[in-house]
């Protein structure tokens, strides 16, 4: 998610006796394809087709400014796919249209809500407890949605801790 | 050709950053208070209906904001400078011009747009909307006249955050309601001389004489008077330079009374200087370093300051703990309860203006390092590699027990969602 300058990255740090950190530095794994200008033999015939390296980062936030990323506490999404503890990546700028998750403020505290229309076709806010009537959403009840969840990501292999 | 300005500034900056990640707080007063909890340095319309003003000791209104369940938050930097720059950016997209005047404060030039005032409505929205963050703007010819036009967008309820003073008719109609003393550049000593000449409102203060006004309050005056009536000031002397200089200052939560501890605290603001340096792409030539005791406690005062000159304008954090650790030790008297700290850097330039050392060049590899460690801090929380220097307990480190989360840039601290 840098910028353009690849910085060389770190790869190993370590607490030396004496208390000084010692650092280890290599190059940058991350670099873009760079082409064969150097290359002795003959060019390669992949350098018209070199593309930019691969960045999930620019495929899940398009509009930076407005994006921002919430943990997920329960399991009331699972129906929609997002599982407790997953991260879920929120857009500000996005309208809310039926079929969306939502981050919804109702009394004060957020959480997680499913957009759908009712059966007179106005959009409001599933509740998944049953016996709760969804929520009609109109010009007043609009301050309610905190952002549109555009991505869930959960870990299918968790960091060892 | 005439220009159009607009100020577009947080309404209570901090509080709001506070509000958007925390929904619950909406309605209720809440505070943010300074660096080691000192003093409130943000309000909320609800908190200022309290009587809270700005400066007051957070010793002085605890009982008062327990009382009237106001909230009091330690200041979180980290968050209110990834929101700030997260406005700018809105701001960058309506505007070719911005002028980031301070954290929570931009002036945009908006000449050429057809309807200003229509436009600027629009910025504001979408403000509110992307980051949750509601602003004012005020619009005029001139920055004084933008800044004047913003103090009325927040003070009248009717403008609906957006005053456009564009116009000579909406100057003559809404200058007679704004008070000297809301004028910009206007201090407190200068409302009393002002007003001895009868001169109450912008409107009055238009009116003036420049050279009256001049022989009252300097050529700042004149320059104001200038500037109300439409006419530009290129040189406004109270508009600070982009980053013409750095400051990493602290109080301690506790008083610093040895030199090793001290050392820890000059080589911490350094490291952090350094890494503030890098990110604006600018090199200092000299470091200053100062400390000083606490002007209301009983113990006896002291206050130095010294400045040591890099090797070369640099920005290299190795290169700035060692000339801090340097002027730290020169400078250290013991027997002092010390309170506060800091180090500042000026004269900043851009490193191909920077004279280099001709012998004793720096290692380049010194560059690589910088960029890593500016990587890994970025990536896994300030601090995570740091010069040992800057010490591992940090018993000085400030008091901020009311601290938000860094909502926005860590990944370990980001909001929770109920589901």
């Amino acid at each position: 998610m840098s910028g353009s300058r690849p910085a060389p990255s770190l790869t190993r740090a370590s607490l030396a006796p004496g208390g000084f950190i010692a650092v280890c530095l290599r190059s940058d794994v991350r670099l873009p394809l760079m082409g064969s200008g150097l290359c002795a033999g003959f060019p390669s015939p992949a350098d018209d087709y070199v593309e930019d390296a691969l960045d999930p980062s620019r495929l899940i936030v398009t509009n930076p400014t407005a994006t921002f990323m919430w943990k997920v506490c329960g399991s009331s999404m699972v129906r929609a796919g997002i599982r407790d503890g997953d991260y879920v990546v929120v857009d500000r700028s996005l309208v809310a249209k039926a079929g969306d998750v939502v981050v919804a403020v109702i009394d004060g505290i957020p959480s997680a809500k499913l957009v759908a229309r009712n059966s007179e076709g106005r959009l409001a806010l599933d509740f998944a407890d049953a016996k709760r009537t969804p929520l009609i959403l109109d010009e007043a009840s609009e301050a309610l949605i905190w952002g549109v969840v555009t991505w869930s990501l959960t870990p299918h292999r968790p960091p060892a801790r | 050709m005439s220009r159009v300005f607009a100020l577009s500034d947080g309404n209570s900056f901090y509080c709001s950053c506070e509000r958007v990640f925390d929904p619950s707080l909406e309605g209720r007063p809440v505070i943010v208070l300074s660096n080691n909890d000192g003093c409130a340095i943000a309000r909320t319309p609800e908190a200022k209906a309290l009587g809270i003003r700005m400066g007051d000791p957070w010793f002085k209104i605890r009982d008062l904001c327990r009382a009237n369940g106001v909230v009091a938050k330690s200041s979180n930097y980290v968050l209110y400078g990834d929101m700030s720059r997260r406005v700018n950016e809105v701001y960058r997209s309506f505007a070719d011009e911005v002028e980031v005047y301070s954290i929570d404060e931009s002036f945009l030039d908006l000449t050429r747009i057809p309807d200003a005032e229509g436009y600027a409505r629009k910025m504001r929205a979408t403000v509110r909307r992307w980051t949750g963050i509601p602003t004012s703007v005020g619009l005029g010819p001139t920055r004084v006249l933008a800044k004047a036009a913003n103090h009325l967008a927040k003070k009248r309820p009717e403008l609906d955050g957006v005053c456009d003073l564009t116009s000579a008719e909406a100057r003559d109609r809404l200058l007679p309601l704004l008070a000297i003393a809301d004028v910009w550049g206007v201090g407190r000593a200068s409302v009393g001389k002002l007003e001895a000449v009868g001169v109450h409102t912008a409107a009055d203060l238009r009116a003036m004489d420049p050279s009256l006004a001049r022989s009252l309050l300097t050529v700042v005056g004149e320059r104001l008077v200038r500037e109300l009536n439409g006419v530009r000031c290129q040189d406004l002397e109270f508009i600070a330079p982009v980053r013409q200089g750095i400051a990493v200052t602290r109080s301690f939560g506790s008083p610093v009374t040895t030199l090793d501890v001290m050392l820890e605290a000059t080589a911490s603001y350094a490291s952090r200087a350094g890494e503030k340096l890098r990110r604006h792409g600018v090199v200092a030539p000299h470091i200053s370093v100062f400390f000083h005791t606490s002007r209301f406690s009983d113990g006896p005062a002291k206050s130095v300051s010294g400045i040591v000159r890099l090797r070369e304008p640099t920005s290299d954090t190795l290169e700035l703990v060692q000339a801090a650790t340097r002027a730290t030790k020169r400078l250290w008297s013991g027997g002092y309860r010390y309170s506060k700290a800091g180090v500042m850097l000026d004269g900043l330039v851009t490193p191909e203006r920077a004279p280099r050392a001709l012998i004793d060049a720096p290692d380049p590899r010194r560059e690589a390092l910088m960029a890593a460690l500016d990587d890994v801090n970025g990536r896994f929380g300030r601090g995570s590699v740091f010069v040992a220097r800057s010490g591992f307990q940090k018993a000085w480190t400030v008091r901020a027990d009311m601290r938000s989360p860094a909502y926005t840039t860590r990944l370990a601290e980001v909001p929770v969602l109920r589901a």
